[in-house]
């Protein structure tokens, strides 16, 4: 067996609740005196519609602080920590000048409302990004609006409603392969379209011939995942796209999966009407253990109308938000999105400038194949091709021994590596679903490869070993029946 | 670009040996070839770090910003001090590069904060269940209002004050067309508060929720347990937004006041304003309706050896579990902004809050003795926090460039949007930045 550089040990800091720190009297605050003539509160403000204090809000000081959130941190795993390849979330590098340059002044602490002539370089960021994404995707105009993937997703899905409802019948159905993330369903209904599921065929794609059997006068589009959640290219994309026309319906691309693509082909050139960008996956900005994020919409030269307000625009005097858009699906966020997240993707796709784009996919295609091809001995392939940035395995050869999905994803934390994507996609039967980005070389996957094997060998030599895994982490197993049998959501003094 | 990507040339040839492929565009041999790009993307050449941070610069001094302007604007965007401690804790990057709290073992950080936060803004709010955040307080007014749809299902109307902010009105509006159903406004009246008398003439057992803003778009502060029981009169439930957290340090909380979800924006609470996001959408609720709740919760259980810990919870709402019948489509929201305000909360602590609101609110009532003194009032007779409109002797477009020489931002235009004020209008906005010397400045140039 090859020496795994195991990647955890030691170190486990204790900390309770910030509310367990709290004394009376303590501060961690410092506030400017009142250069203004004292007032009485009750003079101010009527007393009835006074507090009094905020019960049993912490009271500590910037130390107990600092101390409480950073030994907090230690018990998380980023990006920074290590490996980090799970499936679908395209956990690539964030690089730090992106952070540094997002905090400048000139960007942090402007008002949306200051105006378009105290913004300029501003909106000119917001305007370049939005045509270097057009020219990534294919796509005639894009939005930056969307505050996430899901969010561009609706997005997406109301500019679809409202094309046709112009035409004079928005429409009831859309089409959704049965691989779909499970924002998809989620959003078609929220957009208020009822989704037929569509199955996928023996080689783990949308099959054209299913998609014209439903596809009719009440479907309003098909939203697909290319590459799709298997890791592998819709290879029927521009024929989908052809019949999905054919019936007047539009094509929309979850864009969760650009990564396999970028600068290599663009969904624009192959038939979509719609797609979105997450900005936090394939433009290298930080997930933040749960976003912010950014989903970026691009469209088709006849759907621009519809975009959402406001639209970054040029002139002779120079840039503006255009809010004048009498076809647009009108506002889906407050102010103009998610700039701050912008400036950190416009960072990368300026530091890498088209061959690094390229070189990105391409690293990143490659370094899942090679996983695919050191792995499939040892774990079951569903779909044994060629993948594009990511591949999905499952448990079917540990689950002899008892061992399954859940306890492999356990014991690689015992290895100091995060576990892959697991139980999705939900058409492969408990799914391990890796994507190793581009952040990695072949020396730190060769080290995952060698753990997964590892793993596989405990499996069969001493499963009990995996299937009561983790033993090195802080918490052992967390149950989660528990917590959702009886909810506690907030901590309580009586506690 | 090389230092993002750190494969070596002798790393791809292993590795293309290992797969048996020839190339690394063999790869793509899967897509036809009719359909690849065929070209270099038409993007601008790769800069080095030194000049993309020169090219970052000069972008941002094409910008106003409040590192050397006083901000006089607010209208749900507010120019606060964020203490130095959180940029620290923000960046540890096991925080920021860490993804969404999937598996527990590995994200006790995150959750653990997560839990924290759902506590303070109970705590805030006055209610008894918090999600761990939702993009803005806009799209957190239309989740509230598609929840209330949920909850009395027969009813498909929302009632929303033209008080509330006009993005939160416009979204909303949006979302609820979408799924069917039926959005109406209710006016104000001379006090700036909403209109009763129209609200409880558009009540009625159709109506499934009211949406109130307290303060209001126009700073002033609603009586809610007064609307609250009208809407519940009716049967409908009370919804209440917040785009100002910061006057909860010395306002009664609208969880004492019969409201039965509370949203809002925190961006107040330690985040930049970032010329409008991310900022942070907050939404809590009472615990009879919480398994209608949108977004993730961080629940408290016990690991296999019974010590407590942290997971996300009651997953069965949400998409991933739930699919076309979760109750949101929402899955990344704005879980580092939600950290931003928790450290934000910690260090303000309870005296802190109440110290910080209690400036604000003094620095807008010197404003609005200083201009009573000059004959300006405040266009509405209701109490106000620290944001006011004020019918000024010239149109505030004016008085804004003027007093941009003055190295002051003023206030909104309140004509853009809401045409029946002239263009003296204007909404101002006070907080502790905004120093005695810069109000008086403010005065003396709306007057010259």
């Amino acid at each position: 067996m090859a020496n795994i550089r195991k990647e955890m040990e030691g170190l486990v800091l204790e900390e309770k609740l910030i509310f367990d720190r709290s004394r009376p009297g303590k501060k961690a605050y410092s506030l400017p005196k009142s250069d203004v003539p004292e007032t009485p509160l009750n003079e101010m403000l009527p007393e009835g519609l006074l507090r009094d204090t905020i019960q049993d809000f912490p009271e500590v000081s910037e130390v107990d602080a600092v101390r409480h959130f950073t030994r907090l941190s230690t018990w998380n795993y980023g990006v920074d920590s290590g490996f980090y390849p799970l499936g679908s979330c395209t956990m690539k590098y964030n690089p730090k000048v992106n952070e540094n340059m997002s905090r400048l002044p000139g960007f942090a602490q402007t008002h949306p409302y200051q105006g378009d002539d105290l913004s300029q370089g501003v909106l000119r960021l917001m305007f370049e990004l939005s045509e270097y994404l057009g020219e990534i995707g294919g796509m005639h105009s894009v939005t930056l609006a969307p505050a996430a993937g899901a969010h561009g997703e609706l997005t997406g899905m109301s500019i679809i409603r409202a094309h046709h409802e112009r035409a004079g019948n928005p429409r009831s159905k859309v089409i959704v392969p049965d691989s779909a993330h499970g924002t998809n369903p989620a959003t078609t209904a929220t957009a208020g379209y009822a989704p037929i599921e569509i199955k996928s065929n023996e080689r783990g794609c949308t099959d054209p011939r299913a998609v014209e059997a439903l596809m009719d006068e009440q479907v309003a589009g098909i939203m697909l995942t290319n590459p799709n959640t298997l890791g592998l290219f819709e290879e029927n994309i521009v024929e989908i796209a052809r019949i999905v026309h054919s019936k007047g319906g539009l094509v929309y691309c979850d864009g969760a999966n650009l990564n396999a693509v970028m600068g290599v082909a663009r969904f624009g050139d192959l038939g979509v009407d719609v797609m979105h960008f997450n900005l936090h996956k394939t433009f290298a900005t930080p997930h933040g253990g749960g976003g912010p994020g950014a989903g970026p919409v691009g469209v088709v030269e006849k759907l621009a109308p519809f975009l959402p307000i406001p639209t970054v625009e040029k002139n002779d005097n120079g840039y503006y938000l255009n809010y004048d858009r009498p076809l647009s699906i009108g506002q889906i966020i407050g102010f103009a999105g998610n700039f701050g997240v912008m400036i950190k993707a416009y960072c990368w796709i300026r530091s890498l400038g088209p061959d690094g784009i390229a070189a990105a996919t391409k690293n990143a295609v490659l370094n899942a194949n090679y996983i695919l091809a050191r792995l499939k001995g040892h774990y079951h392939l569903p779909f044994d091709r060629v993948c594009k940035h990511e591949c999905v395995f499952s448990d079917a050869y540990q689950l002899k021994h008892g061992v399954t999905t859940m306890d492999i994803a356990k014991r690689l934390m015992d290895y100091g590596m995060h576990p892959p994507t697991n139980y999705f996609p939900l058409i492969v039967k408990d799914a391990i679903m890796i994507e190793p980005t581009e952040s990695e070389d072949k020396a730190s996957i060769d080290n995952y490869i060698d753990a997964m094997i590892a793993i596989a060998n405990e499996a069969q030599a001493d499963p009990d070993l995996v299937k009561s895994a983790p033993h090195k982490t802080k918490l052992s197993r967390l149950d989660e029946v528990q917590a959702a049998r009886k909810p506690v959501l907030r901590w309580k003094k009586e506690d | 670009m090389r230092r993002y990507i750190p494969n070596t040339d002798a790393d791809r040839e292993a590795m293309l040996k290992e797969i048996g492929a020839s190339s690394v565009e063999a790869l793509f041999a899967d897509i036809p070839s009719d359909e690849l790009l065929g070209r270099p993307l038409g993007l601008p050449a790769s800069l080095s770090e030194p000049d993309l941070v020169a090219l970052m610069k000069q972008l941002a001094a094409q910008n106003a910003s409040a590192d050397d302007l006083t901000y006089l604007l607010g209208a749900g965007c507010y120019s606060h001090y964020i203490p130095s401690v959180i940029d620290h804790v923000l960046t540890r990057s096991e925080f920021y590069t860490a993804y969404t709290p999937y598996q527990p073992e590995l994200s006790q950080g995150t959750l653990q904060v997560m839990f924290e936060f759902q506590t303070m803004i109970c705590q805030l709010t006055g209610m008894d269940v918090t999600n761990a955040s939702m993009y803005d307080c806009s799209t957190a007014v239309a989740e509230a209002a598609m929840m209330a749809g949920r909850i009395l299902r027969k009813r498909s109307k929302i009632l929303i004050c033209r008080t509330a902010h006009p993005e939160y009105r416009a979204v909303t509006k949006g979302y609820l067309a979408r799924i069917g159903m039926d959005y109406e406004e209710v006016g104000f009246d001379t006090d700036g508060r909403i209109d009763r008398a129209e609200l409880a003439g558009k009540l009625d057992d159709s109506v499934a929720g009211v949406i109130v803003q307290s303060p209001n778009f126009f700073g002033v502060i609603e009586e809610i347990a007064i609307v609250a029981d009208a809407a519940h009169e009716a049967g409908a439930l009370l919804i209440d937004a917040i785009s100002e957290p910061l006057s909860l340090g010395i306002l009664k909380p609208p969880g004492e006041q019969g409201a039965d979800i509370v949203v809002g924006q925190a961006q107040s609470l330690g985040i930049p304003m970032s010329f409008g996001g991310p900022h942070l959408g907050f939404f809590a609720c009472r615990q009879k309706f919480m398994r209608q709740m949108p977004g993730r919760l961080s629940g408290r259980t016990v690991d296999h050896d019974g010590r407590p810990g942290f997971v996300m919870t009651l997953a069965t709402r949400e998409q991933h579990i739930r699919r076309a019948r979760a109750t949101s489509n929402i899955c990344t929201n704005h879980q580092l902004c939600a950290l931003a305000a928790a450290v934000y909360m910690t260090l303000m602590g309870k005296e802190g809050m109440r110290e910080l609101a209690s400036l604000n609110l003094l620095k807008a009532d010197y404003a609005k003795k200083q201009l009573a003194q000059r004959g300006m009032q405040p266009l509405f007779t209701g109490p106000t926090f620290n944001e006011f409109p004020v019918g000024l002797p010239r149109p505030a477009a004016s008085v804004n460039e003027a007093l941009l020489e003055k190295k002051i931002v003023g206030g909104l235009p309140l004509n853009r949007f809401y045409p029946e004020f002239d263009e003296k209008a204007m909404l101002v906005c006070f907080t502790e930045f905004s120093s005695a010397e810069a109000i008086d400045t403010f005065c003396e140039e709306v007057t010259r």
